[in-house]
This record gives C-alpha cells, structure tokens and sequence, in this order.
C-alpha cells in the first residue's frame, strides 16, 4: 500500500499505465510472496528487535507467536554428536567470509563445553527453529551474532544439561557429581568418564530444562578470545566447497544470455538450429527475459548460448523492473535533483525554520553516488533437481533459506515442505545474495530442470552477472545548514530523495512511510545540532536494487560527514575540533573520537610536508547498525589520483565475540568502502549497464590498498554489529583529506571522476 | 585427443581445442579448488602453476598446454614452497570468504619460488590477484612470514 502512495513523486520517470501495473506488482516480488506467519517464523514472542523492525505491526507479532517451535531451543534440531565425538552445528546463518560460523562455535561451545576448534558448522535447511532474529532468518544487517548470542549460549548450556543428565542416568549416580571437560563428562569421586558422543542419542532425547544456568563470564574460555577460524585451512588448501563447485548425478550445465534491458523478453532466435548442433548441446530454451542453452558441460554451454542471435522486445517506458530504451543514471540523477514534491518526515527536531531565520551563515551542498555492483568473486549458480519422492532439491547461494524456499515452491508449484534447500557457503556476499526478482539464477535452474527432465546447473559468466546483479542504489540527499556569529551549526535541514533497499523487498512487512535504508546515517547522528529536519522522498528506480555492505549507510555517512566538515569549514573551525564540541554530551562517541585521535598519532589536518610530498587527513564517525566507529585517513596526489596511505579506525561494537574476526572484518569493510569511494560506478547509457566485467568495474586490487589500524573499544554497549560497520566511515573520511589536502570538496563519487593537479 | 598432466597425472581430455583449461580442470576433471571469477584473466582467481609460472588458467586454451606440468591447488601439499605458503596463510588467518584463495596461495608458492626473499615492491608486481574481502595486507604479511 505505502509503494502505491508514494509513487505519485515518481511520476516523471514513470508515467506509463505499464509502470503503474508493475508498481502494484512490486510486493508479489518481494518478500509477500510469503505468508507473513511463514516468514516471520515462529515465536516471536518476547524479544524486540529495534533496528530491523521499527514499524512490524502487531498483528505479526499476534500471528508469530500462536505458533508451536520456540526458535533456537530444541536442541537436535542444531546439534549432532558423532560417535567419535564429533560437534557439528546446524547454524541458522551462512557463512560467506563474515565468520560467522567460528563465532557461533564459540558461543555455542563456550556453554556446551566443547572446544570450538572441534567443530564443524553448516547453514541449516528451512525450519522454524533457525528464525532466532526476533522470530526471523537472515543473514544480513550484521544481525547474526548479536542477534543469536543469547539464544545460542543458552542453546549450549541447555544442551550441556542434557548430557549430564543422561550420564547420570547411565552411571546412577547424581547429576551434582558430574562435571564436564571439552566434551566429556566426568564422575570425579570414580573417574568414570562419558563423552557425549557415547551418550549423544539418550541426551537429545531428554526434554530440555527450562533456565539452565549461564557460564560466569569471568571464566569464559572461548568467548572473546582470538579463536582461529573454523574455515581457514579448507579455504587455503583449495578445500572449501560453494555452490559453484557442486556437483550432481546426470546434472546438465545451463549457460544463459540476459537481454541488455531490463523488462523486455526474447521474441525470437534466427539460428538455433545452428547452436542446437554445437558440440554438447542438449536443448535451447526462452526463459523470461533470457535465453539458456543446456549442455554437457558448461563452457560449452556458454559459447552455445553466447552465438544465439535473439531477437528483443522492445523496451517499455521505465517502470518496475523495466528500463527504458534511454535509460541513464546522469538522467536519474538529474530527476532525483529536479524532484519537488513534499517529502515524509524522516527526522525532526527544535525549530528548523527559525534557526534559519537568525542564521549567520548558511551552508548549502548537494551530494550524490553511484549505483555500486556486489562484485562478490563466486558468480551466482543454482542447481535444481526434481527428485522421485516428488521433492525438489536446491543447491543455491542464498542469505534467507525459508524465502528462497516459498519462492522456489511457487515456481514448481510444490508445497514448500517439498523444497530440499542447501545452503552452501559463499564466495562473498555482501547483501548479493537476497532475492532480488530476476537477479537470482534459482528460478532458471528449476524451470530448466523441470523442462529437460534433468537436474540442472545454472552458472552466469561475469558477464551475465554485471547485467544482472541487483544494484546499491543510485542516491542523492540535499543538505543545508544554519550557523550562528561563533560560526557553529544551529540547524540542519537534509532532504532524501530515492528509494532503499529495505522499502523495495520488505516493504510489506516492514513497510512505513520513511525507508529506513534510504536515510540511516543521516538521521540519528550523535552531533548536538539543536534544530533538525530530514526528509525522505520515495522515487523508485526502474532497476533492480539491493542490499549492498553496510546499505544507506553505505553513501549517507559520506554525505553527511563530508557535509559537516564543509559546516567546519565554513564556520571557521577544525573538523575534528569541531565533531568534539559537538560530542561532548556523548561519551561513547567522544571516547572514540579521541580513541581514533590517538591511535593516528593526534589529530592532525594538514597539509604537511611528507615522504613523496605533501599529506592531509581527514576524519570522520559513523553510528551503523548498532556499532559507533571514528576513522581517520591520510591521503596524498600521485598523478593527479588519490593515494590513501594508511586508515585508522577506532570500533566500538558495544562487545565482542571474537576480536581477531572482528578486526579482519573491519579490515575488509574499510577495504570495500576505499574500493567504492576510489573507483566504483555502475552507470547506465541508452538503457544498458556500461560495466560487463573487472575490467570495466574496476575494483580495489593491492596497488591501492592502505594500512589499516583497528583499535576495538568495548564500551560495554548492547551487542552491535560487525560485518558492515567498518565501512562507512572510509569515505568521507577520504573524501574529507582530499579537501584539505587539495582544497577541492567532492560532492560525487567515485574519486576516480574528479581529476587533481598533481 | 590432448593429453595433458595435472599434478603428475596424464588424462586424455576429450574437449574443443578452445576449451580453457580452467573448465578442463573444474567440469572434466573435477578439480574444483581452481576458481571461475572473471573469466578475463583480471581476478586472478583460476591461477595454476605451469611449470611453476603462476598462469591465469581461464586464458590457456586446451590445445595451448602441450606437455606443460600443471600444477593445482589440490596438490599444493606436494610443493615444499606450497606447503609452507598454506600454514602462513593459516597462521595469518588470511582467508575470509575464501573463494580468491586457491589462486592467491597458488601465485604467492610461485613468487616464492622464484624469489624466497621478495621485497613489498615484489610482492606488489607479483602478487595482482583480486580479494574483494581486501585481504591484501594479510596476505603481504603472510607471503612474508612464509618467506621467513
């Protein structure tokens, strides 16, 4: 309903009776295709969730909670014992870089008294045991381990009762004189000793005790240590195994073609006799909006669908998932700028217009970025297999098992009991893999093999991954601020226009007036600027969108730091002086500002003199999914192109499980957030993606890589997240040392636009 | 038919004179640590070792290879330098997704065998595979490390 209310702003880009269909048509795309009780699992019950559901009506909560399974506690459902004594955990998450699965071992394994190091852990298939996230499964919104770190700690001591319990059975004996050791119980008084892989079958039949006592944090042992990673010798030895590397009996290996725009479909093809007699062949197929080819192997395949000479529709008028024949992001980007309707209130404090209106200084700036692609390394592939008990079977990357599983139910007309789903781990996601319509090859795979009477595997080259991959969106948000004779900020007004990821595929469960994945960062900013007004005007994009690492916050905490040092700029003060005025009232963030000062030697601006000529530095703080980061970067001109030399982030994600895994996600996230703020862009001309592959998408390779500092503060916050925090402060934080190394502000990225004296 | 030798074997590969030795090693042969990335030879992700040269696997067609001694990471275990590169990439805690590795431990043992001593700006000319989790820095330390 909100899509339908707020897309009147959009009208200029999408006029057409067509774009109108296909707006109403965007919840059965997304996640309404579930019932809302299916997705939201079950037992919803006690716990709130703050940031992802802001706006979830009651009635969810109403419909969750008449449901049987509590989440997270039945105890086979997660934990299988070997007779050798083996652990393997059934995880609710997927593990794809983020460390997820070593994390959730040690909580688990803190509790249970196995060491992590013993073991294995695997996406579990659909269930309602797994939606531990307030009754949801995601993996996404840097949710997992804050989300599941009470759950799975009680899931282990649970689990380490039962065991005593059942060795006290066996032995005769008190459970009172039990104790246990890394997957033993022990009988002191006559040595006797149990593993749980003897007992394994007697424990998880018991009925779990409810309120079984937590270990005393004083004496954890796992928990908050630097455990090594569960996955690093599989994945340095070749070892690992993701969705492209599987395999099934009689499987064919499907290539396919996507049309160049986005909505039209393949009319006709002028040679397919011809492609039908390539070597391997084994069929051709029309699939909406591609064209595949099946064969006995997949480069065989490709080529074979790669010579098909398809006739297109005709692109219609922009509209869902429609991309008009002069489609271009400069032209969104000028509608985003032209747009002039009234907006939602995203934020608003004190009284806007009067602190304008006794202004001694008013700031004004537009800021704008890219559409940014995934670039994941694993390309997307799927395998589907209808199996003789009338299942269909999946391999597929996915970061929401039970979605992709009603999805994938609706398209084989199965009940969704009937979908066997696998979850392998993935080669980098990012928030890629989410549905995303026509952006997941998992729908190809199963209308394949249900055509060819075969399994199949789908596989996109690169290629068919840059025209598909769903996109962070194009965005733009205008600032203007009010400041006072002593040149300090009294005012900010910021309007939003655009359309995030959240609105677009969870809209019907999470919907409200305000995206929140639109404006995070720019609202709730710690800063004590008295008088605020942000607002949010919705304007769908005619591509696909989605989640991308760290989401709004991805370009907003860009546009505002960078804004508030132009405020500094043009009150006459330092950034960073600037940023600790306006935190004194805010301990935490303070404390990691100054963290951040220190840990980069003190705060210096510059320019200075340094090897290989002069430097500037540039600061920013970031507050994204419930973690505050403070970050500084230095950068100097080489050619006229931007050089980060080292980066240095201060993190505080409240407390921690693992810090050596915490600080390598912080690594990569500053990693990816360089690599968007230097060179990344995704840009559409005449209706067509203008990247095919790295070549033309270029990413952050070695030569531009910095050092990056991490210093963990734990300040003893609720739990924050980890995979995605560390990026958003890298840009402006760049962005913001080129300024005072050069004197010019870039309001647009990437840098690789903007052209320096060298 | 081509006879190639992958980590000390000889298979008769019946495939296309055109077909990269990437696809001849993941669906012919089964050796799926070798990964597709880009196709293009700019992601680094396919590298092998062919006699000892690490060599981007997805641009070496089937009929280019002749009696060239290619190497996998599947076999990386047979390689002293291959060895002592994983246990520093273990030691390290390089990987995080992972799916760059196989090409990155398998370009590292080759610049390590060639130069046991590299400096950073040898690391940089050689070691131009991408990791888009941004695992450079700690594969230079691991590299390094390896290097002893």
């Amino acid at each position: 309903m909100n899509i339908l209310a707020t897309k009147r702003g959009a009208k200029d880009l999408l006029a057409s009776p067509m774009a109108e269909q296909a707006l109403a048509s965007i919840p059965a795309e997304g996640i309404a295709n579930l019932s809302r009780r299916r997705l939201l699992g079950l037992g919803a019950g006690a716990l709130v969730l703050g940031v992802l559901l802001p706006a979830l009506p009651s009635r969810v909560f109403a419909q969750a909670t008449a449901n049987a399974v509590k989440p997270g506690t039945r105890v086979p459902a997660f934990l299988v014992i070997g007779a050798d004594n083996s652990v393997k955990l059934l995880s609710p998450f997927v593990e794809g870089g983020q460390g997820v699965s070593t994390g959730q071992a040690q909580i688990v394994g803190e509790e249970l008294d196995v060491n992590p190091s013993r073991f294995t852990v695997e996406c579990a298939p659909p269930g309602p045991d797994y939606a531990v996230i307030n009754g949801l499964r995601l993996t996404g919104g840097s949710f997992s381990t804050r989300s599941s770190y009470d759950v799975l700690r009680r899931l282990g001591a649970t689990a380490r009762d039962m065991f005593i319990r059942a060795a006290a059975a066996k032995l005769n004996v008190a459970t009172d004189t039990l104790t246990t050791q890394d997957g033993v119980v022990i009988h002191a008084a006559s040595g006797r000793r149990l593993p749980y892989g003897d007992i394994a079958a007697e424990a998880l039949a018991l009925e779990p005790a409810e309120n079984v006592p937590l270990r005393d944090p004083a004496t954890f042992r796992y928990i908050r240590q630097p455990v090594p990673r569960l996955d690093a010798r599989d994945k340095s030895t070749g070892k690992a195994v993701y969705a492209i590397d599987q395999k099934v009996e009689g499987m064919l290996y499907a290539a396919v073609q996507h049309t160049p725009h986005l909505g039209t479909e393949p009319l006709s093809l002028a040679n397919e006799a011809a492609v039908k007699a390539m070597p391997g062949v084994h069929s051709i197929h029309k699939l909406p909006g591609a064209v595949a080819v099946t064969a006995d192997s997949w480069f065989r395949a490709r080529k074979a669908v790669e010579a098909l000479e398809v006739t297109w529709s005709a692109p219609a008028p922009s509209g869902f998932a429609t991309v008009a024949a002069d489609y271009s992001s400069q032209g969104l980007l000028d509608a985003l700028k032209a747009e002039t309707s009234t907006g939602v209130e995203a934020e608003k404090a004190g009284d806007v217009a009067a602190a304008f209106a006794t202004a001694a200084k008013i700031v004004e700036a537009d800021y704008d970025a890219p559409y940014l692609a995934h670039g994941q390394l694993e390309p997307p592939s799927a395998i589907a297999r209808f199996n003789a008990d009338g299942t269909l079977e999946l391999w597929l990357q996915n970061q929401m098992p039970e979605l992709f599983q009603s999805i994938a139910a609706k398209t084989a007309d199965l009940p969704a009991e009937k979908v066997v789903l696998h979850s392998p781990i993935l080669g980098g996601f990012f928030g890629r893999h989410f549905a995303y319509g026509s952006s997941n090859p998992f729908i190809q795979s199963i209308l394949l093999a249900k055509a060819t009477s075969r399994p199949v595997k789908v596989l996109w080259s690169r290629e068919e991954e840059f025209r598909m991959d769903a996109l962070r969106p194009l965005s733009f948000s205008r600032f203007k601020a009010a400041l006072d004779k002593d040149g300090r900020p009294t005012a900010l007004q910021v309007r939003t226009v655009g359309e995030g990821p959240t609105g677009r595929w969870f809209g019907a469960i999470f919907g409200g007036p305000v995206d929140s994945s639109a404006v995070e960062g720019i609202v709730e900013k710690p800063y004590a600027i008295a008088n605020r007004s942000m607002e949010f005007v919705k304007f769908p994009h005619p591509v696909t969108i989605a989640f991308w690492r760290s989401v709004g916050h991805s370009m907003n905490d860009y546009f505002y730091e960078s804004f508030l040092d132009e405020i500094a700029d043009a009150g006459g003060h330092d950034p960073y002086a600037l940023r600790l005025e306006l935190l004194k009232d805010k301990p935490r963030h303070l404390k990691l500002l100054q963290t951040v000062g220190a840990l980069s030697g003190g705060w210096k601006r510059g320019p200075y003199e340094a090897e290989g000529g002069k430097r500037a530095r540039g600061v920013s703080m970031a507050s994204p999914f419930g973690s505050e980061t403070a970050t500084v970067a230095e950068v100097s001109l080489k050619d006229g192109e931007v050089r980060v030399h080292d980066l240095w982030i201060a993190f505080d994600p409240g407390s921690i499980v693992n810090p050596a895994i915490v600080k390598s996600q912080v690594e990569s996230a500053a990693a990816l957030g360089l690599s968007s703020t230097l060179f990344e862009e995704l840009a559409y001309a005449d209706g067509v993606r203008q990247s095919s592959n790295f070549d033309s998408y270029p990413i952050l390779a070695r030569d531009h890589m910095p050092a990056v500092h991490v210093e963990i503060v734990e300040s003893g916050a609720p739990m924050g997240g980890v995979g995605e925090p560390g990026l958003p402060g890298i840009g402006p934080a760049v962005v913001n040392a080129v300024a005072a190394l050069t004197g010019t502000r870039v309001r647009s990225l990437p840098l690789a636009k903007a052209k320096f004296g060298a | 038919m081509p006879r190639i030798n992958v980590n000390g074997r000889d298979y008769d590969v019946a495939a296309e004179a055109d077909t990269p030795l990437l696809w001849v090693l993941r669906d012919t042969l089964g050796l799926t640590g070798t990964k597709y990335g880009c196709g293009i030879a700019m992601c680094g992700a396919c590298t092998v070792l062919m006699d000892g040269q690490a060599t981007r696997s997805c641009q070496v067609q089937l009929d280019s290879i002749g009696t060239a001694k290619i190497r996998t990471i599947e076999a990386i275990a047979e390689d002293e330098v291959g060895r002592k590169v994983v246990e520093a990439w273990v030691e390290q805690q390089v990987p995080q997704c992972g799916y760059c590795q196989s090409g990155q431990v398998m370009a590292a043992t080759a610049l390590l065998t060639h130069n046991p001593h590299p400096t950073d700006a040898d690391i940089l000319d050689a070691m131009t595979n991408l990791c888009r989790c941004g695992t450079y820095n700690r594969i230079a330390d691991a590299i390094n490390h390896a290097a002893g």
